[in-house]
């Protein structure tokens, strides 16, 4: 069972719809017993970072979410409260993942970022017959910066990491449930990780 | 760089896609879900389901159609026609749209940019314009381009943007239908002035247009409907031309 964790406000339907389409059994919710035993964890991608951190906070979650084991995927600003920080309302994070997360900064390119673009640099599971340079859809305004955990990268007026992971912990500033096949796939990818190949070294 | 977007549009009445030309004639050209998902798998970018039934019942069938939408196609959409109210707009988003696009309200009660953008979020927001050359002016239109309104285009373009619209639908009346290429000056006059997308409606009849749309016309996305649904142009065909034209597409 697929766990998507709840943490208020924000409409998560679009992830659910695509995790039906592939056929995964899941459950939305903030109870801590259902999300430990989840064989997967899911952190939506919704609102702002500090926002998010409120939430995971006001449902104690914060050290949970922390001492998942199980393969977690984090979403777009569900992926950011992984990080260390954000330049969004200079907010401290859950500091799962070494990174920072700052506003794209690219002159004379329209903030947000929206729209399909290419992920390149494509490392480990999650990327099984994804080929390199696939067209994911994204919907941001910050992303992490480029670190040891970045797994794939993006460029807007510069590289960004479009795809981290630490050990069980995985995010990706682009939205799988809205990138047709290849989001598809990737979802699959993430559900076919068990959480003893999940680790990277 | 970010993919130049290939965008279908889907009048719906009842439930059902339609085409005709000012709501006269209607004549249904198939299930929107249906047409929605081909167009997902030929590889167009975004969808837009256009909601052109004028009842309560309509709207109904629209909202409900909306959510089959959501669970079937897994691309971004865009819904709209007759939004009037935030209660509305929540009710599409909780249905699963992705974005929802606004235009006479927007035009009677700019306020509404404002609030729709407060709080959801300025990326939900497509504000439409359709506008026409009127003595030299881009005058704005409503309620379908029947009613002219005293607005002027850029003008009217910079103020939703200030007010936080995300992204523009801009149709051009003059050239809808005509099939004889794009506003691409005017087009150009907006992609020069605004810091958000912008999407070009009104006069796609060839592939030789949509490239000349992107170089030209510095649109970020192209909307047709009766070429895709006629079948004249197929997207996969046209995302080669533009490919080999070098205009950056999602293949």
């Amino acid at each position: 069972m697929v766990a998507i964790v709840e943490y208020g406000a924000g409409n998560i339907r679009s992830l659910t719809n695509a995790i039906e389409r592939i056929g995964e059994d899941y459950v939305v919710t903030s109870d801590p017993s259902l999300i430990s035993t989840a064989s997967h964890i899911v952190l939506p991608g919704v609102g702002q970072a500090a926002s998010v951190i409120c939430g995971i906070e006001e449902r104690n979650l914060t050290n949970l979410i922390r001492s998942l084991s199980s393969p977690v995927l984090g979403i777009c600003i569900g992926m950011q409260v992984l990080c260390s920080y954000s330049e969004e309302g200079d907010t401290g994070l859950l500091d799962v993942l070494d990174n920072r997360v700052v506003k794209l900064r690219s002159p004379g390119l329209k903030i947000p970022h929206m729209g399909w673009n290419r992920i390149t640099g494509l490392r480990g599971p999650l990327f099984e017959s994804i080929p390199e340079g696939e067209w994911f859809y994204f919907v941001h305004s910050y992303a992490p910066e480029i670190s040891l955990d970045t797994v794939a990268t993006t460029d807007y007026g510069g590289k960004f990491s479009s795809a981290l992971n630490r050990r069980n912990f995985y995010g990706v500033q682009f939205h799988p449930e809205k990138s047709g096949q290849a989001g598809e796939r990737f979802l699959k990818n993430f559900f076919n990780i068990d959480d003893r190949d999940g680790y990277s070294e | 760089m970010v993919a130049k977007r290939i965008i279908p549009c889907l009048d719906v009445h009842e439930g059902k896609t339609v085409k005709g030309v000012n709501f006269i004639n209607l004549k249904e050209v198939g299930d929107p879900v249906l047409m929605g998902r081909g167009y997902a798998q030929q590889g167009a970018d975004e969808l837009v389901y256009l909601d052109i039934s004028a009842t309560q019942e309509g709207r109904r069938t629209f909202l409900s159609l909306v959510k089959r939408v959501a669970k079937e196609i897994n691309i971004p959409f865009t819904v709209g026609g007759g939004i009037t109210e935030l209660s509305q707009v929540s009710a599409l988003l909780d249905a699963g749209a992705d974005k929802i696009s606004i235009n006479s309200a927007a035009i009677s009660n700019p306020a509404l940019v404002d609030s729709i953008a407060c709080r959801y979020g300025s990326q939900f927001v497509v504000v439409a314009i359709d506008a026409r050359v009127e003595e030299g002016i881009w005058r704005v239109m409503s309620s379908g381009g029947q009613k002219r309104s005293n607005r002027e285009l850029f003008e009217w373009a910079d103020e939703v943007m200030s007010r936080g619209a995300g992204e523009i639908l801009f149709t051009s009346m003059d050239h809808d239908g005509t099939k004889s290429g794009f506003a691409y000056q005017a087009l150009s006059t907006l992609g020069s002035r605004l810091t958000i997308p912008v999407i070009a409606s009104g006069g796609a009849g060839k592939m030789e247009h949509f490239a000349q749309l992107f170089k030209e016309g510095r649109a970020d996305a192209a909307l047709a409907a009766s070429v895709f649904h006629n079948g004249e142009i197929g997207i996969p065909a046209l995302k080669r031309f533009l490919l080999e034209s070098g205009v950056v597409v999602r293949l």
